[in-house]
């Protein structure tokens, strides 16, 4: 094929020629000591300097990722002096932020509950992480399952830690959401009785992980767009927030709002605010690359935080093991677990096995970090890339020819756009960084320790602990998105909220000062900075 | 890459054929092979740049120097932001692709159309009934497609759109549904299209119909929810939400996983 270069094609050569001896094998499971071992020496968040102490906040003291404390121990972008808060642009009963899946499924439920709701968001209108999920969605509705075994698998997978009361909702209101969406007409793989196609995720003891082809997350938050639509919701698009505005009570009360397009600020004067703006995957953290969209910058955590809410398992990131490693133009993006869900296995540069494909996240990524950098057994692409391959081609074995096509379209176009028949040739993938597992913690009502502040989705924590299964995710914000709607639109009925209030920012800028931490930022970012500086500007 | 084209040329239409024939040996894509990287020189928005060879439009625009607001949106092919129209020296023809997954080549010139003003219908799904009268009643000008194949051409999906579009002429929703299931609605059909339809939008009211009213409801799905309306599970779950962190793990080590059927 013309997208591996005749070095590649021979390293290529060598997993084929094993894969027939390797379809009849099943590497063996890590036993739970072997596995501590392997992400104490391997995974990226043990890595000595990757993490440090927070300086300011309630969270003092607490390790977090580099990247992430820089922007949390930056000053706001904003000045709170400049702004007259008397002046207020619009009234709502409940602010949704974040265009998502998270913030979508908020604002419908919201409006459903007679509250007047205003949806603001970076992008457009499903710029987000749940457009880009591929692999599917879990949900406890088989007879041979059950959310007792949901429950067990996601407090595993979670490493034993996740909130009780917040994985209790995940697994009990899971096959509520699948209704829900299927009500709306979301089209889920369903044999012609309607059964679900139903398939394992990592983690999983039951096939349980629904999924629409290899665009699970876009036809859900296509099919909530639409909703958010017909409902008639208003959603002003590429109007981030930038800070949250209390009340003198210390209630969230709105937020600042920016337009990016004529860098005007609104003022929202809100009964209650819904944060949901998805993870930090554009921080870059230790370095790597990302599956996120453009937008996942951590404003979320950023705003709630100076406002006063807790950050809880900031210090567990999500490596997603197999992101492309090669071609280069896609370096980064996922490559979905269902790849291995549906049979292909890991590796190395000699064509053997060197780790269970589905164990978690973590084991897997650090494994493959193993196999490339202590080991020797990876593939360096002409870019200097370390990879190992996953045996794509084993699908169409086991599936049948054909299979990897009907059922990964998205993977199979991609790589086909640069030439690479995934269906005939493995693919070259190393861990890229995916996923925020923990965030601002909030109670099974989707409430922060800030009242009249609620959040959900990726820019929340605890209901994962400190890994995330997949398939839990889209979950989780469809869930917690419309817990956290329902109950921000009841509390709007009740409350009326006082004076808006910027203090909270300059109480944070004065903390930031005191600490003589430099800033090296204005947070939130917003956008990551990707433009090469050409030239001499000003 | 070989498949799509091959699929594309079977579309030419009659102009096409007339057209005088492209450059034969465009440039490859994926610079295979591994020498040090060239540079190419684009055009963006009628400006010269220098880039080097292989990088995305995407990130050649960045390259150049651009932050984007607008036209950036997933940066994986699967959002629609990004949707982009070029030409190559020498050919009349519009070409498109998605800035974040076309590379870039020598001599293009491009611009991305980052929004498109779009029809779109406002219906009760549940209350719309999986017809051609549905698709009429919200999307009337549907009966105005004139069969050019315009869209199909531009998809960057490559999507056979005008037949799905055909399919809803015929109120064959399910075909419909099946057939324009990968479409990211970036815009760019809606954008050429002589009869002003809204392909993507028609598609997705055909999707959610079908998703709604034909694919048949999950049976295991309504008996769960029958057994969780009736409060079963709750006491089973707080039950090990109470539990000490060894009973989970001893319960969880015990799991039996669940075999794939063949
Ligand atoms: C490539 C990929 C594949 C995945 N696959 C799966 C999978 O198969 N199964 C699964 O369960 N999970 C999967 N996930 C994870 C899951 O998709 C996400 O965690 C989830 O969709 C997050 O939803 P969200 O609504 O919280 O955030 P997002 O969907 O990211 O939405 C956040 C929104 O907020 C906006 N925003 C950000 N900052 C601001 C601001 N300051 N003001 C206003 N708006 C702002 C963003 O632009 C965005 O629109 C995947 C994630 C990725 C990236
Ligand atoms: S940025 Fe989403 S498709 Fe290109």
């Amino acid at each position: 094929m013309g997208g591996y270069s005749p070095r590649m094609q021979e390293a290529a050569k060598v997993v084929e020629r094993t894969r027939a001896r390797r379809l009849k094998e099943v590497h063996a499971r890590l036993s739970p000591d072997e596995k501590q071992e392997l992400l104490r020496k391997f995974h990226p968040d043990y890595k000595p300097d990757a993490q440090r102490e927070l300086a300011v906040g309630s969270n003092k003291g607490s390790r977090m990722p580099n990247e992430l404390v820089d922007v949390l121990e930056s000053q706001s972008r904003i000045d709170p002096a400049a702004f007259d808060l008397t002046q207020v642009d619009r009234e709502v009963d409940v602010l949704v932020i974040g265009g998502g899946g998270a913030g979508s499924s908020a604002a419908l439920v919201a409006h459903a509950s007679g509250a007047k709701v205003l949806q603001v968001t970076k992008l457009r209108l499903g710029d987000a992480n749940t457009m880009m999920a591929q692999g599917g969605i879990q949900a406890a509705d088989k007879a041979n399952d059950s959310p007792v075994l949901h429950y067990l698998d996601v407090l595993g997978g979670g490493g034993y830690v996740n909130k009780p009361d917040l994985v209790k909702a995940l697994v009990l209101d899971a096959p509520r959401v699948i209704r829900w969406l299927e009500e709306l007409g979301t089209m889920f793989n369903k044999y012609p009785d309607g059964t679900m196609e139903t398939i394992h995720g990592g983690g999983t003891c039951r096939m349980r992980m629904h999924f629409a082809q290899d665009y699970t997350g876009a036809e859900i938050m296509r099919t909530l767009r639409d909703e958010v639509r017909n409902q008639g919701i208003e959603v002003i698009e590429f109007l981030p927030a930038t800070e949250l505005l209390l009340d003198s009570s210390g209630a969230c009360a709105g937020a600042l709002l920016y337009n990016m397009e004529n860098q005007r600020y609104m003022v929202v004067r809100a009964k209650a605010v819904v944060l949901a703006t998805g993870g930090f995957g554009r921080l870059h953290v230790s370095g790597f690359e990302t599956t996120n969209h453009y937008g996942a910058t951590a404003d979320g955590l950023v705003m709630a935080y100076r406002a006063g809410a807790q950050l809880i398992f900031l210090d567990a990131t999500q490596f997603h093991p197999t992101g492309v490693a090669f071609p280069e133009q896609l370096v980064g993006q996922l490559v979905t677990e269902k790849v291995r869900g549906l049979g292909a296995q890991l590796v190395n540069a000699e064509g053997e096995q060197f780790v269970y494909p589905l164990e978690t996240r973590d084991a897997v990524s650090s494994a493959i970090i193993r196999e490339c950098l202590e080991r020797g057994r990876g593939f360096a692409t002409v870019t200097g890339r370390q990879g190992v391959w996953l045996d794509s081609p084993m699908i169409d074995v086991i599936g049948g020819k054909g299979t990897v096509e009907k059922q990964l379209p998205a993977m199979f176009r991609q790589y086909g756009r640069f030439d690479i028949n995934m269906a005939v040739e493995p693919i070259l993938i190393y861990p890229t960084l995916h996923y925020q597992n923990g965030g601002v913690e909030i109670n099974d009502q989707g409430e922060t320790a800030v009242r009249n502040l609620f959040a959900a989705g990726e820019v929340s924590g605890g209901v994962h602990g400190r890994n995330r299964l997949m398939g839990n995710s889209l979950l989780d914000i469809l869930v917690f998105g419309r817990r956290a709607g329902a109950a921000a639109a009841a509390r709007a009925g009740g409350s009326q909220p006082g004076s808006l209030s910027l203090a909270h920012v300059d109480r944070y800028n004065g903390e930031i000062e005191a600490t003589g931490v430099q800033g090296r930022f204005r947070s939130p970012i917003l956008l990551p900075q990707y433009a090469r500086k050409v030239g001499s500007s000003a | 890459m070989a498949e799509t084209q091959s699929a594309r040329e079977r579309q030419l239409t009659l102009l096409d054929v007339l057209a005088r024939k492209p450059e034969a040996a465009a440039p490859s894509k994926a610079a295979p092979d591994e020498g040090p990287a060239g540079i190419v020189e684009i055009n963006i928005m009628g400006k010269r740049y220098e880039v080097p060879e292989g990088l995305t439009i995407m990130k050649a625009m960045e390259y150049s120097g651009y932050s984007f607001v607008r036209g950036c949106g997933c940066r994986g092919g699967f959002c629609g932001a990004c949707a982009t129209v070029y030409r190559m020296p020498g050919d009349y023809r519009l070409k498109v692709g998605l800035a974040c997954q076309t590379v870039v080549e020598d001599g293009m010139y491009l611009t991305q159309i980052p929004f498109y003003p779009a029809n779109k219908a406002v219906y009760d799904v549940a209350e719309t009934p999986p017809t051609l009268g549905s698709l009429l009643v919200n999307y009337p000008e549907l009966a105005r497609c004139l069969g050019c194949n315009t869209c199909t051409k531009v998809c960057p999906q490559d999507l056979q759109v005008m037949e799905f579009m055909a399919a809803a002429m015929r109120g064959d929703i399910a075909r419909v549904a099946v057939m324009s299931f990968d479409c990211l609605m970036c815009g760019l059909c809606a954008s050429r299209c002589p009869a002003e339809t809204v392909q993507y939008n028609i598609s997705i009211l055909a999707r959610r119909l079908y998703g709604r009213h034909i694919a048949p409801p999950a049976k295991h799905l309504a008996d769960r929810l029958t057994e969780l309306d009736r409060g079963d599970y709750v006491a089973e779950v707080d039950g090990l939400t109470g539990a000490p962190t060894a009973e989970i793990k001893k319960l969880y080590d015990a799991r039996d996983i669940e075999e794939e059927a063949d």
